[in-house]
């Protein structure tokens, strides 16, 4: 620095240092991928995460790699009850994952899912332990239905009130709440069951009926159904291109003529909601009660599934299916492999997860290599020639 | 009294390292919302340490404190960071979504640690949680005072050093200033030849290692080295989290916040004669002091008590 160079030195200099520091490789963000591709890529990571699962599962135990593969889709698929289930369980993280996207398409980070869910379900067995007996089902299921989108429009709300008003950072907020949640839940509980064993047991009232037979079917046709209805809001309505404009850009959205506040409130309102009726279907069509393990950490899987999706409401009816599919296909697995806790599940599905959010990387950016000397003189030659 | 002052320094412990943690990977730009499961790693980690070291003694009384101790940590930073490399790599390396990234460790690092736990053999957990909370030598002679004050174990100790010299580091030395720097704006970080990526990295290792401790201190001191199952100290993940926002982003606030939110957990166990809905009232305090803590820190504006600005974005140096 302090010795000032004559041209030519530096000249020779300069070139000499780009020789030596250029990086093995560098990164350049890709334009758009074709659709294709993305799969492609998704695709070689999910199977690149199973095996690498089949294998450390085949480590642990006596099994082969092939019989983790075999348990795998006899747990999901084995029976007509566990395709039931799957399709049960998948329809209710779609809810969930229904609930949130209008969130995360804003950028508002609801990491409060879980909570949404403890309370909407919370809501539907007050109405069921108070009222059931009291009225006619027919009467008290819209009650609970009502009491039950209140409330989690209330806890989604919240948070959004607060980020409107002062920029408070949404994804804290809605963690807490999920604790809060949680904490009310071991208190209503507290005071209904009088024993002190700190389970409530299956309420008889209020128990949403049978749909031709089965008690899976509602739950299916409903969440299904809001999924196909999420899609349309958010492609095809006003409401959705304004979500969208406030997730790309605040800024933006206000030069338009756009009221972010009120965009992150309403849409809040309708994601804290939905959540909710997951929680309503919980605890009126399913078990009847309530836990603080009621919410199933629903409401961070979804976020996954959310995100797989790419914020598409028909591509997370397949993200949903491929996640219940995997964690029910692990509860085979766990038994005809003799792991003696469900642990293994989560080291499974966290090494999926690993692997796909690993895989976005290569969607976004390309990987560009330094080009030894050699390789570029002889291109360079080879054009000269051609010309 | 005395109990519930000890029990509710313990506590405290626990979410101090987790804390502390937390605050030194936030201020590289990274809200790790995987430190839950990284302090269950920690665990993981420190109890395989001290099943092979107990094991490999001819007999538990053998056991000598000092490399019970060492030997334990090490294993704990190390398995503690190992998970921390992984959300590393994952953020930095590969740009991927911090919240993202974050829970899916939480989900591997709970599964992982109640996998390892079901083979490491435990069965002179007992005498090493003993020897691992010895307290300090002269704690017994000086009444009250010396138990609430000298009666825990190394560990607390620990915690509080690290909180301050973390204290020291961030905001009176230059590397500290450089992390800020980091967190901050990194991109302005970089033009002035701070090394972003490597600030990033060892900001995340560090804090995954720190916090990984507090994991392993609950498990092995506090409870003296019984085990149930990864969720209890998830739920210490989570309030380590809420700590961070309480305190400001400050180690050194993170010792006295620490210990009002070990004193509101433990309150409830402690009290007698309140119901047990009014217990479940207690225990949902500290999440609510941290909405309102978090509340008021927002609307203030504050510049001092602001989250690092540039938390949870992925720095890309062509991205300007």
């Amino acid at each position: 620095m302090e010795k000032q160079p004559s041209g030519m030195e530096n000249v020779t200099s300069y070139a000499q240092e780009k020789d030596k520091k250029e990086p093995l490789f560098r990164l350049i963000k890709r334009d758009v991928l074709p659709k294709r591709k993305i799969v492609l890529i998704y695709a070689i990571a999910i199977v690149a995460s199973l095996l690498l699962s089949s294998v450390i599962c085949s480590l642990f135990s006596s099994k082969n790699p092939v019989a983790f593969f075999v348990a795998l889709f006899d747990g999901a698929l084995g029976s007509s009850r566990r395709i039931w289930l799957l399709l049960q369980d998948t329809a209710l993280l779609l809810g969930v994952a229904v609930a949130l996207v209008p969130a995360f398409k804003m950028k508002f980070w609801n990491l409060g899912g879980n909570g949404q869910i403890l309370v909407g379900a919370l809501a539907a067995i007050s109405c069921m332990f108070y009222l059931g007996g009291k009225m006619p089902d027919a009467l008290l299921i819209p009650l609970m239905v009502v009491a039950s989108i209140l409330a989690g429009a209330v806890w989604g709300v919240l948070p959004a009130i607060f980020k409107a008003l002062f920029g408070t950072n949404e994804s804290l907020f809605t963690l807490m709440l999920n604790y809060i949640a949680a904490g009310l839940v071991s208190m209503f509980i507290t005071i209904w069951v009088k024993s002190g064993s700190g389970v409530l047991v299956p309420i008889e009232h209020g128990n949403f009926p049978e749909l031709f037979g089965s008690k899976y079917l509602l739950t299916v046709l409903v969440f299904f159904a809001l999924a196909a209805l999420m899609y349309v809001y958010l492609k095809y309505t006003k409401h959705g291109y304004e979500i969208a404009v406030v997730g790309d850009s605040p800024n933006t959205a206000k030069y338009i003529g756009i009221d972010v506040k009120r965009v992150i409130i309403r849409t809040m309102i309708i994601s804290g909601a939905l959540a909710g009726v997951v929680g309503l279907f919980l605890a009126g069509n399913i078990h009847h009660t309530v836990s603080t393990a009621t919410a199933n950490n629903m409401g961070f899987t979804a976020i996954m599934a959310t995100w797989l999706a790419a914020f598409n409401p028909l591509v997370m009816m397949g993200t949903c299916f491929f996640i219940i599919f995997i964690s029910r296909g692990m509860v085979e697995v766990r038994g005809s492999f003799n792991f003696t806790n469900d642990s293994i599940a989560n080291i499974v599905i966290g090494l999926v997860y690993f692997c796909v959010i690993a895989c976005s990387f290569f969607i976004t950016y390309k990987v560009v290599f330094r080009k030894s000397g050699a390789r570029v003189a002889k291109r360079n030659r080879t054009k000269g020639e051609e010309r | 009294m005395s109990v519930f002052l000890i029990s509710a320094i313990s506590i405290a412990t626990v979410l101090l390292f987790g804390c502390v943690g937390e605050i030194i990977t936030e201020k590289a730009g990274h809200l790790n919302l995987g430190i839950p499961g990284i302090m269950c790693m920690g665990t993981a980690g420190g109890c395989l340490g001290v099943s092979l070291y107990m094991g490999a003694l001819s007999s538990p009384e053998n056991a000598s404190w000092i490399l019970l101790v060492l030997i334990s940590i090490l294993f704990s930073v190390v398995f503690a960071a190992a998970l921390g490399a992984v959300y590393a790599l994952l953020t930095v390396t590969l740009r991927c979504n911090q919240n993202i990234t974050g829970l899916a460790i939480t989900i591997f690092g709970g599964g992982a640690t109640n996998f390892i736990m079901s083979f490491v053999d435990r069965t002179h957990f007992d005498p090493a949680g003993k020897l691992i909370s010895t307290p300090l030598p002269f704690a017994d002679s000086l009444g009250v005072f010396g138990q609430v004050v000298l009666g825990h174990g190394v560990f607390v100790y620990l915690a509080i050093a690290i909180a301050i010299a973390c204290a020291i580091v961030l905001n009176k030395t230059r590397v500290g200033l450089h992390l800020r720097a980091v967190g901050e704006s990194p991109a302005t970080a970089d033009a002035a030849g701070i090394n972003v990526t490597a600030y990033k990295y060892v900001a995340i290792l560090s804090g995954s290692a720190i916090a990984g401790l507090g994991g392993f201190y609950y498990i092995m001191d506090y409870i003296k080295g019984s085990w149930e199952n990864a969720s209890t100290i998830e739920g210490f993940g989570w309030l380590a989290i809420a700590l961070v926002i309480f305190v400001l982003w400050k180690p050194n606030f993170g010792i006295l916040g620490a210990f009002l939110f070990g004193a509101c957990y433990i309150v409830a166990f402690v009290i007698s004669g309140i119901t047990s809905t009014q217990k479940e009232i207690i225990k949902m305090l500290p999440y609510v002091i941290t909405i309102v803590v978090l509340v008021i820190t927002s609307a203030r504006k504050n510049r001092e008590n602001q989250p690092p600005a540039s938390l949870g974005l992925p720095y890309f140096r062509e991205d300007r």
